[in-house]
Formats: structure tokens, sequence, C-alpha cells
């Protein structure tokens, strides 16, 4: 009797995480075989059948082309290259300072960056937008790329976790041999923070990838497109191909899908250790 | 430029500090904080955005909003989002304790529940539309399962448009709560299980006694997170309906009051009352969690 129970629950066990997972990966599978099928064969076909020919991609072309993919990417790349870079920079820098120096006002320098993140993003974008225009940023990558950087507070944390780990004694060593601060920065600490540094490329080029309303309100200029906004020009104009739009679709998953089978270990500790605190 | 090692440390110290924060503190400030200030400027005047003079009009925006039932309607819609999280919580919870446990094939069942949240929001939008469409996958696969009577007109219905919209949003955030809750589960130690075993503790017992407290501040940080995260909801109805058929959320209302009418004074009020809501859930969040301790 207590084997079969304990089987039942295994089996319940098991259809409750296969249905999960069908319910992860059906609607995107159904894309997938929409963008493989030709206009004809999607108009008589139901979204649940195969594609006749696993090689057809011409909605691919036709979407890369027609919706300047290519385009996206290049300024997709840019802006995550750059926030990136200086997100790292200027997220180690402040974690430095704040996890190894006392000083009067650290507290409330931590004060303020974590009251910041209490401020959700979308709420003070009608005031934003004037600050933008102030500087003359309208329409330009900067735009996008300096708000990447302002905001970053989860990097500060993460940064400053794994600072708690590594030992201050290393520091101390350092400057017995006469080493100064920005040595100890850049030689001891900022190689230490390696783990760390690839958490925080990670958290924040997925947040950048996939951030829409940034690049839709501060640079609807057609030639600054990224993938986000190339992608959303398709909505409308394609109504009647869905399957070039879902040719879009696997286009702009592609790269998440590339970079989460390649680095998901360190997603994983990516997202648990920015999103607890 | 004097060389930084022929400094005393403590001008060193005090040298580093200022510069390694300079570009963090101004970045802050000009764009967290500044906006804020701005908002709450912009809120008491009928400004438009482009023209030279403000005319402060005291506290009519916030009159406008709260009397004006088409500006608080948006608030019942938040409500779907608002319950649907619990239903995302409740299946991120049940995953995560079953996937910390002996499974086969885990590490592809938790790759695969958790891959939906990196996907890019337009993407994840238009995956959705696609899959409510009358003839799209939904609709396709209640036909196989003989259940064709429930076809409907997803994003049309009225009934239904928000609850497929909340929908799309479990399935988008379930596998970030999932994450979450894996790595909180993960970090309870195996001698407790051990030693509640040996207690004849079942699954059950388990996870009512030893799991459930030991990840509550988590459950509930995500809960009052589930407020804001409701009332700030944007990118897939904006995406999918544009906020038509009574879908429209706060944060759609904010943007169009703003960008589309140029009424920024209004706009500013909204996103002051948003930021309040906001403000005070966390402070709720603080005062709960302190008398946990």
């Amino acid at each position: 009797m207590h084997t079969f129970k304990y089987n039942l629950a295994a089996v319940l066990k098991y259809i409750s995480l296969v249905l999960g997972a069908l319910m992860a990966l059906i609607p995107i599978v159904v894309v997938f075989f929409a963008s493989l099928k030709t206009n004809a064969e999607y108009a008589s076909t139901g979204p649940l059948t195969l594609p006749e020919n696993w090689l057809n991609f011409a909605n691919y072309t036709k979407a890369f082309v027609d919706g300047n993919m290519l385009l996206g990417f290049m300024n997709t790349l840019i802006i995550v290259l750059i926030s990136i870079a200086g997100a790292t920079l200027t997220g180690s820098m402040m974690a430095y300072i704040l996890a190894r120096f006392k000083f009067r006002g650290s507290k409330a320098l931590m004060g303020a960056f974590l009251l910041a993140t209490l401020i959700p993003g979308v709420t003070t974008q009608v005031a934003t937008f004037q600050i933008i225009n102030a500087l003359d940023l309208f329409n330009t990558r900067w735009a996008p790329i300096l708000m990447y950087l302002g905001t970053d507070i989860i990097a500060v944390y993460i940064f400053m976790q794994f600072l708690d780990s590594i030992s201050e004694s290393l520091d101390e060593s350092a400057m017995l041999d006469g080493a100064s601060y920005w040595t100890i920065y850049w030689r001891i600490i900022l190689p230490l923070l390696s783990p760390a540094i690839v958490t925080v490329i990670i958290v924040k080029g997925v947040n950048i990838y996939n951030d829409f309303y940034t690049p839709f309100l501060y640079m609807p200029k057609s030639s600054l497109q990224v993938v986000s906004t190339a992608l959303f020009k398709f909505k409308g104009p394609y109504g009647s191909q869905w399957e070039v739009i879902c040719a879009a679709i696997m286009i702009a998953i592609i790269p998440t899908l590339i970079a989460f089978v390649a680095l998901q270990k360190y997603i994983y500790n990516g997202f648990a250790q920015g999103s607890v605190k | 430029m004097p060389k930084l090692s022929n400094m005393s440390y403590k001008n060193q110290r005090i040298l580093i500090i200022f510069l390694f924060s300079l570009v963090p503190v101004v970045l802050l400030l000009t764009f967290s904080y500044l906006p804020v200030f701005k908002m709450f400027q912009y809120s008491f005047t009928s400004w438009n955005g482009l023209s030279k003079n403000m005319e402060y009009i005291g506290f009519d925006n916030y009159k406008t909003i709260f009397t004006k039932p088409e500006y608080f309607a948006v608030f019942k819609v938040s409500l779907y989002y608002f319950f649907a999280t619990f239903v995302q919580m409740g299946l991120a919870l049940y995953f995560a304790t079953i996937l910390s446990f002996n499974v086969r094939m885990k590490n592809w069942f938790k790759g695969i529940l958790f891959f939906p949240t990196l996907l890019n929001g337009v993407a994840i939008g238009f995956i959705f539309l696609f899959f409510f469409k009358p003839e799209g996958t939904l609709n396709t696969i209640l036909d196989l399962l003989g259940l064709g009577v429930l076809q409907q007109k997803w994003l049309l219905n009225p009934q239904l448009i928000n609850i497929s919209l909340a929908f799309a949003s479990v399935w988008r955030y379930m596998g970030m709560n999932f994450i979450i809750f894996l790595g909180a589960i993960s970090s309870i130690g195996s001698d407790i299980y051990e030693a509640s075993e040996i207690d004849g503790a079942n699954r059950w017992h388990q996870f009512r006694h030893i799991i459930i407290p030991s990840i509550k501040r988590i459950l509930q940080l995500n809960l009052i997170l589930a407020v804001s995260g409701a009332i700030g909801v944007f990118e897939i109805p904006y995406v999918m309906t544009g906020g038509s058929n009574g879908s429209g959320t706060f944060v759609i209302q904010t943007v169009d009051v703003a960008f589309k009418y140029s009424k920024l004074g209004l706009a500013s009020a909204m996103a002051v009352i948003l930021l309040g809501i906001v403000v005070l859930v966390t402070i709720l969040q603080r005062i709960l969690i302190k008398e946990e301790k």
C-alpha cells in the first residue's frame, strides 16, 4: 500500500512537471513552426501542424531584411556594450568604497541608492523625458545608455556581497608593498570580482536586451531602432503575414536562447543573487 | 597630476572616495531624484510639455484623477494582475519545491520553466497574440482535447481580455519567482530534512514545517512586490492590445496622457499617485517584516 501511494505521488509529480514544461514551451514552439511555413501553408494549416519544409527560411530572410534587424542588433550591441562596461566600472567602484571605507556619509550614500530602487522606473518617465530633452540627448543612443548606467543599484549590491568574501588582509598586504588604493582596486579587487562581474553582465545584459519602453520613448528615430523596437514595428503592417512576424519573433529570441544554453550555470546564480535582496 | 602612490593613505582615501562616487552620484541625482522632484513640481501645473511658462493650478490635477471615473477605473485592471500574482507564486513555489528534491531530468525542467523569464517583452506580447488569436494556438488545443465548446475570442471579449493578458503575465514572470524560491529552498541544510525523516515526517510535513518557514521572508517580499507589480504593468498589454477594450493599465494611461495628449501636468500627478502607492506598500512591507523578527 505504501509503495503504491508513493508511486502514485511520483507519477503525479512527473505529470505536473511535464504539463508545466509543455505550458512553457508550446507558445514558443508554435511560433517556431509558423515561422517555417509558406504563406499558403500557414493559411491552410493549424498552429500545431508541423511545417512541411524544416529548412524554409524565406520568412527569416524577409523579416530580417524588411525589419532591418541587422541595424537593430547593431544598435542593441552598441548600447549593451557601453552600458555594461560603464555599469560594471561605476558599480564596482561604488561597491569598493562602500565596502572598504567607513566614512561620514557612507550610510547616507547607501540609503540614497536604496531609496532610488523604490522609485519604479516607468513612473518617472514623464519627468525624465524633460531632463533628457534638456540635455539634448533625445533621439541619441546616449539617452538609454545614461539611463541604464544611472539606475544601476543591483550591480552595487551584487559587488558588495561579493566584496565581503574577499579578505581585507589582501588589501593590507598590498599596502605594505606601497600600492595605492587605485592599484588595489584595479589590480586586486577588480580581477577577484570577476565572478560577480559575469553575474552583473548577465543580469544587466538581459534587462537591456529586453527593454522596450526606454528605446521606444527616447529613440523613436528609425535609424536608432533596437531589437525590441524593430520587432514592435511588425505590429500592424504585417497583420496578414503572421509567418513573417513569427520569424521576426524567433530572430529576437535566438540570441537569448544561445546565451541561455551557454551561460546557464551563471544565469541561475545571477538571478538568485540579484533578486533576493 | 601628482602620482597617487606618493600621497599619504589618508589623502588617497579622500580622493578615491570622491572620485569613485562622483559619476554614480551624479547619475543617481540626475536620473532618479531630479525626475521625482520635477514630477511633483509638474503635477501642480497644467503644463503641456512644450510651452515656456507653467501655470500653477494647485491640486486640480489630483482632483481630476480622483473624481473622474475614466482615470480611476484603470485600477480595476490592476486587480486582475494582482490576483494573477498569487497563481504565479503558487505555481512557482510548487515547482521549486518538487525540483529541489530528487527528480529525473531536473536540469531540463529547471531550464524550461525558467527560460520564458529571459525573453524579450515585445516578443512575448507577439507570442501571446498568436496564442490567443481566434484560430490560434489555444483554441486549436482546446479543439484537439475535445473541448471545442470552450473556444473563445480571448482578446476581443471584454470579460476575458484582462484574464488572458494576466495569463501571459503569469507565463512571463513565473520563472523568475521559481528561480528565487529555488535558490532560497536550496539554502536549507540537508541535515534538517534528514532529521525530520527520522522523526517520520513526509514530504508535506517537510514542506509545511521546514520549507515554508525558511522562505517566509522571501514569500512576503514577493507578495508585497505583487502590489507594485500589478500597478506597474505596461509592456504586455501595450504590445498586445494597446490598452483597448478595457485592458488599459495605469502606466499605459500615464504614458498616453503625457505623450499622446500632451497633458504633462496631469500625467505627472498620476505618476505621483503611483509612486505614493508603491512607497506606501514598501513601508508596509518593512513594518511587517520587522514585526516578524
